[in-house]
């Protein structure tokens, strides 16, 4: 490539969100560049085998809820996208039964019932206005969001629309959908059950990447996302990558590069160049410099406002509120290989139970308890757990009869007191090991290697800011047109030519790509 | 592996075919000879035995059970005396059917509700601040229907009381083989039959039981497809088929109102409180938008539209259950849920709901039918239902 | 048939005196029924030691609604009303402590003491919550806007309260939007740096909820304490004659008015006929008959106790029964031989006339809830304590004090144990302690002491589960969602039934605004 060639993009961040936005900008006819840090693609959404034979979704380890319409206008299958169902969801219990909900309807009924016969009920009418609830929210999903403080009659209209489009939703479900976002997923779920782990392991949903408890207020809203996932049930966009989360980010390129965007590894972005409030390009660690015509940030908004650019360049209000964008890393990660299946003392053996998500949360105070410890700056002692064996489901993840384990840990602060090192890390490891081994005792006995990732790990290696996994916390005042900063949610910044892809802005969170794909419909409205 | 009903082991050993199907979580066989023909025809010309354990069955008990389920139902269960069973359907607060079932008074505060959804949520809620309770007992009891023209003499050979006085709807306590049962006379086939309810320990003496007293009158197994059969050309509907429950409907349009599926003689808008009613004291003064009427297609039209490619009319094997385009004059008006051929009156025919102004009887519509890949319309007769009620029914 | 009362009203507390003096003042019949001796409810002053007058139920007062004072003329019958300043002293746990007074100048003077910056932005703060406070106020002003009102004034008060929300400017509502469904930590956080100072505000989001300064929206129940066009931060009023006064002028106001006034009648249920409100049947069988009747007590009892469940359906009486009660106050009442002496404090009782706040800090206040969570009393409470006494001398013996003191957490419900004598004793002992860590001399100053438990406070006050506030006031139970979702409006769908209470909008304190607005929807019914 020729030096000081010019682009019309430069997307700073190979991460999954970053390469759909280079894939819809180049599919445009634009000359696309993506430079990425690390010597793999994917960011967070990574296949990287740290064992020989082993092969690990690092962190991300499911898609949940990559947007069908971006598997469709990329035709991401004929680039090798493929998406694996979880089959079940198991939560073992102490007393050494367990709860489980199965693919099939029947099952998941008479499994319930067993537990509480009203609860087998409440079950299906829960899941109905979910939804119902999801579906209404569906169109949020894929738009750019409004500015309520707009005066433009363009935006008032947005907003009248959207105002009607709730108001059409009767007065039950309007409410409904109100009351999720405002309470805690485990009021919500109080209203509906009795069943302790059934409330326990739904309500997980609501935490997941959030510093907050199950009862605290604002993570009701997050259950409607497992239900996202339902409505393109036959779509299936909810599952396990074959060949593990590493194969989306890798379909994703394809495509990108199929529409003739350049991908460079190994190249890490020092800053942005503003020239008269305009970004004009980039310039690289190594001291190249990339000239384009518009720089696409797909990294969290700390780094594309605080570190990419000189914030002195940016209104004083707009930097004192990305300061205040609540960033705070929660989880961890534990990737296990393994020499054998572990075998849980509620269902003995290998089973289905096995090809699906084993989820530890046994109650809501189990939950509780583990938020508490991390409240005040400790690792939960019994933390809350979702697990997957990849190689149930796809068998090449790892060497014949072999596994590998998924292990995604919550809480485990970024500010852990102290701070976070070599000896922390291990003992972090071992809380979850022993915290597992009580529901599967053989566990200890079949670890052939272990990975722990804690969030400063997350932010060394990966380049998320505080280890947070959603490049900023999905709380009901960081969402939609607030995400990640008032006034700024369209994907625009103050810096002219300079735009935000990632998943700090609307909507954020988990593999959907969404972000990637407003932010290029963004970009090319204004070219 | 899905259970079977408490009658598997017997009922196993009989399906020729392995043609089971499910209900409600449970297996159940649809024909046990390999064709159903002569199943349907036990049902209307001698006794068929049909298992119909996994219908859902409450228990409402306590001083209070009367004003709960005189709250739940849309009847006037103040009048359903000990002895007595009483259909009707059951509506959520805007007035739109949730299930519908029989109920059963065992006693001054005892009753069975039946229904083919699951209830207890429901039931239970609206028990809250009233004396009485509510228990599942659908795993507990087992159901058996012994229906058609020659089922009072089997039931008399099996069984150590007189039925002959057994009046419709009516119920009354026996023991067969020595097992304590209920025996209803009710059924889900529009023909002289009974129901029986017992305990599903015993399930396999009394299906020997009546099994062998059946012998001599030609009683025979019968599956879901017969009764399917059965049950249409008697005009009653099946849930989830010819109407979806309002809590399970995903939109407005999928509810329908009790006047909407032909049930208006169940509504008692005179009771000062039940579920619905003020949405349903308001439906009926501006009336309903929709009727579930009979429809019987026109052999001739029928002739015509399968004779354009040499063929005899095509009809249907089993009773069909998907939804079907019902016309006037090219216009939709409304949807056959559920038709079949009826052996018995040798007429093509079909349940479909239309709307208000079309559902007259004796109104000309077309409903369509797929011959040869091409969908075509045949000519058909708005009717009352049921098409088939044969006195003995009553008597 | 003419009944002898055109509207009977259930329990005569404030809101039931408010409501009923509007009613008689338009000119009809209103007979009210109060169970206890005493009409006023939570507005109760009692000799309970010889000399010494407590406020047992509220006793802090922030801001009777305008209208009704004027209206009822409530100085004329003898409403006094003494403003305190300062409004709060917080103590240190290490001695001295924060005074924040009226004037925002002197207190961030007194908030220099501890850190510059904070001090610098106490102005821009007190002005972001009096704009935040103002807008509250406007709201609460009015009857609860409907969302889904289809067309004519319902649509019109949708815009009305849109254009009040766009009268704050771009800046003012994006704060305020993004405030409402904060924490009270992060509005800390987005503001201050002192600890004392946190704790202090902080305390005022989370008075009377079951819910920690961690809980999202608990930035919103600070802004509810403050919704007044005052520019004060945490205001407080003072009754002469203690709270019961406050009780007599009301009731001598509805009297005036024609106001039948009868108290020990219980009501045992409301008479329904043919989906109409008929009268009621008091517990000793007397029926009372009249179209409408006015319910003063929770939504619960109201619904659940009063009412045939069979006249209400089942789906209405779900959300009745789904409403949050989590009482989680109590009260100590002190007999005080001499005033504290806090340690380190300033000479005088200057800084004791208005609230005294033990919360140091944030973390003090998420710990003593982490107790309530799991069912036990905070082994360290936070404790708001007044001396009425200071401002009201007739309240004790010459040169002694009462001290009236909120307790929080003390759980309704305990996980082990019952609030027995023990128990009773143990709260007493505890919050006893507590004070003497930061006034030492208080345990010697202590000549009786009167404890009123959670159950106390419910069978005392009828307040439904200890819960001061009839019904949590977290987001998803204010508005137009209070008491439940589509019946805001003071209706019932008995027609002639109708709320008055703090269960309905805008909620708890003493305000008389919800007593206001029931009048106000009766009347417009009768016409």
């Amino acid at each position: 490539m020729a030096r000081g060639k010019r682009y019309d993009a430069v997307i700073i961040g190979g991460g999954h969100n970053g390469l759909v936005n280079a894939a819809y900008l180049a599919r445009a006819d634009k000359r696309v560049l993506v430079l990425e840090r690390r010597h793999v693609l994917g960011g967070s959404a990574v296949t990287e085998e740290f064992f020989p034979g082993f092969k690990f979704s690092t962190l991300s380890y499911v898609v949940s809820l990559l947007r069908p319409e971006i598997i469709r206008d990329l035709d991401l299958p004929s680039h090798g996208l493929e998406i694996l169902p979880l089959e079940s969801t198991l939560t073992p219990l102490p007393n050494g039964d367990y709860l489980a909900r199965w693919a099939d309807h029947d099952r998941t009924r008479r499994e319930i019932y067993r537990h509480s016969a009203t609860d087998a009920e409440a079950y299906d009418d829960f899941g109905r206005l979910m939804y119902q609830l999801a579906f209404a929210m569906k169109p949020l999903l894929g738009m750019v969001p409004p500015d309520p403080t707009s005066l433009s009659p363009r935006e008032l209209y947005r907003l009248v629309k959207l105002g009607k489009h709730f108001r059409d939703l009767g007065r039950e479900r309007f409410y409904a959908l109100y009351k999720l976002l405002t309470m805690s997923s485990a009021d919500y779920l109080d209203e509906w059950f009795e069943t302790e782990p059934l409330k326990a392991t739904m309500a997980c949903s609501g935490i997941i990447g959030t510093f907050l408890g199950v009862r605290s207020p604002g993570t009701a809203y997050v259950l409607l996302h497992h239900y996202m996932g339902e409505i393109d049930g036959a779509f299936r966009s909810w599952g396990f990558a074959r060949g593990g989360t590493g194969a989306v980010s890798q379909a994703i390129a394809d495509a990108a590069r199929r529409y003739g965007a350049e991908i460079r590894t190994e190249s890490p972005v020092a800053a942005v160049k503003v020239k008269n409030g305009r970004a004009t390009g980039v310039a690289l660690e190594s001291g190249e410099e990339i000239d384009a015509r518009v720089v696409v940030s797909a990294v969290d908004p700390k780094l594309t406002f605080l570190k990419l650019v000189d914030p002195g360049q940016l209104p004083i209000d707009f930097v004192e509120a990305i300061h205040r964008f609540r960033i705070r890393g929660s989880s961890g990660k534990v990737n296990l290989a393994l020499d054998a299946l572990p075998n849980f003392t509620c269902l003995p053996g290998d089973g289905p139970h096995l090809r699906g998500a084993i989820s530890i949360s046994p109650s809501i105070d189990y939950l509780e308890r583990a938020y508490d410890d991390a409240k005040y700056g400790e690792f939960s002692r019994r933390p809350y757990m979702d697990i997957v064996i990849p190689s149930m489901i796809d068998p090449t993840m790892a060497p014949p009869g072999k596994h590998v384990m998924s292990i995604f840990v919550q809480y485990a602060p970024y500010d852990l007191n102290g701070g976070w090192n070599e000896k922390r890390r291990d003992a972090f490891g071992d809380a979850v090991i022993d915290t597992l081994s009580d529901f599967a005792p053989n566990l200890k006995n079949v670890i052939l290697h272990r990975k722990v990732i804690t969030p400063l790990d997350m932010e060394q290696e990966y380049g998320l800011t505080d280890g947070n996994i959603f490049h900023g916390e999905l709380a009901l005042h960081q969402l939609f047109f607030m995400r990640p900063v008032p006034s700024w949610a369209d994907y625009r910044t103050p810096i002219k030519d300079y735009y935000q892809c990632g998943s700090g802005t609307h909507p954020g969170g988990g593999i959907t790509g969404a972000s990637g794909r407003l932010s290029a419909q963004v970009i090319l409205k204004d070219w | 592996m899905l259970s079977g009903t408490p009658f598997h082991s017997r009922t196993a050993p009989l399906c020729q075919g392995h043609n089971w199907r499910r209900w409600a979580g449970y297996v159940v066989a649809s024909s046990y000879g390999l064709t159903h023909d002569h199943e349907y025809q036990a049902i209307r010309s001698s006794a068929a035995l049909i298992d119909v354990s996994p219908l859902y069955k409450y228990a409402i008990r306590g001083s209070d059970a009367e004003r709960l389920l005189d709250r739940v139902l849309t009847r006037d269960v103040s009048r359903c005396n000990v002895g007595r069973v009483m259909y009707g359907p059951w509506c959520d607060e805007t007035g739109k059917v949730i299930d519908d079932g029989t109920l059963q008074r065992l006693g001054d505060e005892t009753f069975r509700l039946t229904s083919g959804e699951p209830n207890l949520r429901w039931l239970c809620e609206s028990a809250q601040g009233l004396r009485a309770t509510v228990e599942d007992d659908s795993d507990t009891i087992a159901a058996l229907a012994l229906q058609g023209p020659l089922a009072r003499h089997v039931l008399g050979n099996a069984c150590d009381s007189d039925l002959m006085d057994l009046d419709y709807f009516r119920l009354t306590f026996a023991r067969i083989g020595g097992v304590p049962v209920t025996i209803s006379r009710t059924g889900y086939t529009g023909d002289l039959g009974y129901e029986i309810w017992l305990e599903a320990s015993a399930a396999d003496t009394v299906w020997d039981t009546l099994v062998a007293a059946g012998r001599p009158f030609g009683l025979t197994p019968a599956g879901i497809l017969a009764l399917d059969v059965a049950r249409i050309e008697a005009g009653l509907l099946l849930i989830n088929v010819d109407y979806i429950p309002a809590n399970r409907a995903l939109i407005e349009s999928r509810k329908s109102s009790p006047f909407e599926l032909g049930l208006d003689w169940t509504v008692r808008l005179e009771k000062s409180h039940f579920i619905g009613r003020d949405a349903l004291l308001a439906e009926w003064q501006r009336g309903p938008e929709w009727k579930l009427k009979g429809l019987e297609l026109d052999w001739g039209s029928l002739e015509r539209v399968y004779g354009e490619f040499g063929l005899p009319p095509q009809l249907p094997g089993v009773a069909w259950r998907t939804s079907v385009p019902v016309y006037v004059q090219g216009q939709q008006v409304g949807y056959a849920t559920s038709g079949t051929w009826s052996p018995t009156l040798k007429k093509y025919i079909a349940l479909a709901h239309l709307r208000t102004a079309h559902a007259d009887t004796g109104t000309r519509v077309e409903m369509e039918v797929t011959a040869e890949h091409q969908r075509k319309r045949v000519s058909a007769r708005v009717v009352e239902k049921p098409f088939f009620e044969p006195e003995r029914k009553r008597a | 048939m003419s009944d002898a009362y055109d509207t009977v009203v259930i329990g005569a507390g404030h809101n039931g005196l408010v409501t009923a003096a509007y009613l008689a003042r338009a000119g009809q019949r209103v007979l009210m029924l109060e169970g206890r001796a005493h009409a006023g409810g939570a507005l109760s002053t009692e000799e309970t030691f010889e000399g010494f007058k407590f406020d047992l139920g509220a006793h802090r007062l922030s801001r009777l609604h305008p209208p009704v004072v004027d209206d009822l003329k409530l100085a004329s019958h003898g409403l006094d009303l003494l403003p305190c300043d300062p409004c709060v002293f917080a103590p240190s746990p290490d001695g001295g402590g924060l005074t924040l007074w009226r004037d925002p100048r002197r207190s961030a003077e007194a908030i220099r003491r501890f850190s510059t910056s904070d001090a610098a932005r106490w102005p821009d703060f007190t002005d972001t919550v009096t704009l935040a406070g103002a807008f509250l106020e406007s709201i609460y002003a009015r009857p609860p806007i409907d969302f889904l009102d289809e067309g004519g004034p319902g649509a019109l008060t949708i815009v009305g309260t849109a254009l009040r929300l766009r009268r704050l400017g771009r800046r003012g509502m994006m704060q305020l939007l993004r405030m409402l469904p904060m924490t009270v930590t992060e509005l800390m956080d987005d503001w201050f740096e002192t600890d004392l100072l946190r704790g202090a505000l902080g305390a005022l989001g989370v008075t009377g909820m079951s819910q920690g300064p961690m809980a999202a929206g608990t930035a919103f129940a600070f802004l509810h304490q403050h919704a007044s066009p005052e520019p004060a931060v945490r205001e407080t009023l003072r009754v002469r004659g203690g709270m019961g006064a406050l009780a007599a002028t009301l009731r001598a106001a509805a009297e005036a008015h024609g106001v039948e006034i009868r108290t020990g009648a219980w009501v045992e249920r409301v008479l329904v006929e043919d989906g109409r409100a008929a009268g009621i049947v008091l517990v000793d069988g007397e029926e009372i008959r009249a179209g409408r009747i006015v319910s003063n007590a929770d939504p619960r009892r109201t619904f659940l106790d009063l009412i045939d469940p069979i006249c209400l359906e089942p789906g209405f009486l779900r959300s009745v029964r789904n409403i949050r009660f989590r009482g989680v106050c109590a009260r100590v009442n002190l007999a005080l031989e001499e005033l504290p002496r806090f340690k380190g404090a300033p000479g005088g009782d200057g800084h004791l006339r208005g609230s005294i706040t033990i919360s140091p800090d944030l973390e003090y206040l998420e710990r003593a809830f982490d107790d309530a969570k799991y069912g036990r009393l905070s082994r360290r409470p936070y404790l708001e304590a007044s001396i009425p006494s200071l401002a009201d001398p007739t309240l004790a013996p010459p040169g002694k004090h009462v001290m009236s003191i909120l307790v929080q957490y003390a759980p309704y419900e305990l996980s082990d144990g019952v609030w027995d004598e023990a128990m009773r004793d143990e709260l007493g002992d505890r919050t006893v302690a507590t004070l003497a860590e930061y006034a030492p001399n208080v345990p010697g100053a202590v000549l009786h002491r009167q404890v009123l438990t959670p159950p106390d406070i419910e069978s005392e006050f009828g307040l439904t589960g200890g819960d001061i506030y009839h019904g949590q006031m977290t987001l998803d139970q204010v508005y137009f969602m209070r008491p439940i979702p589509g019946w805001a409006r003071y209706q019932t769908p008995i027609a002639g039934l109708y709320l008055c209470g703090a269960g309905t909008h805008p909620g708890g304190g003493v305000t008389g605004i919800p007593g206001y607005h029931a009048a106000g929807t009766i009347l417009s019914d009768t016409d």
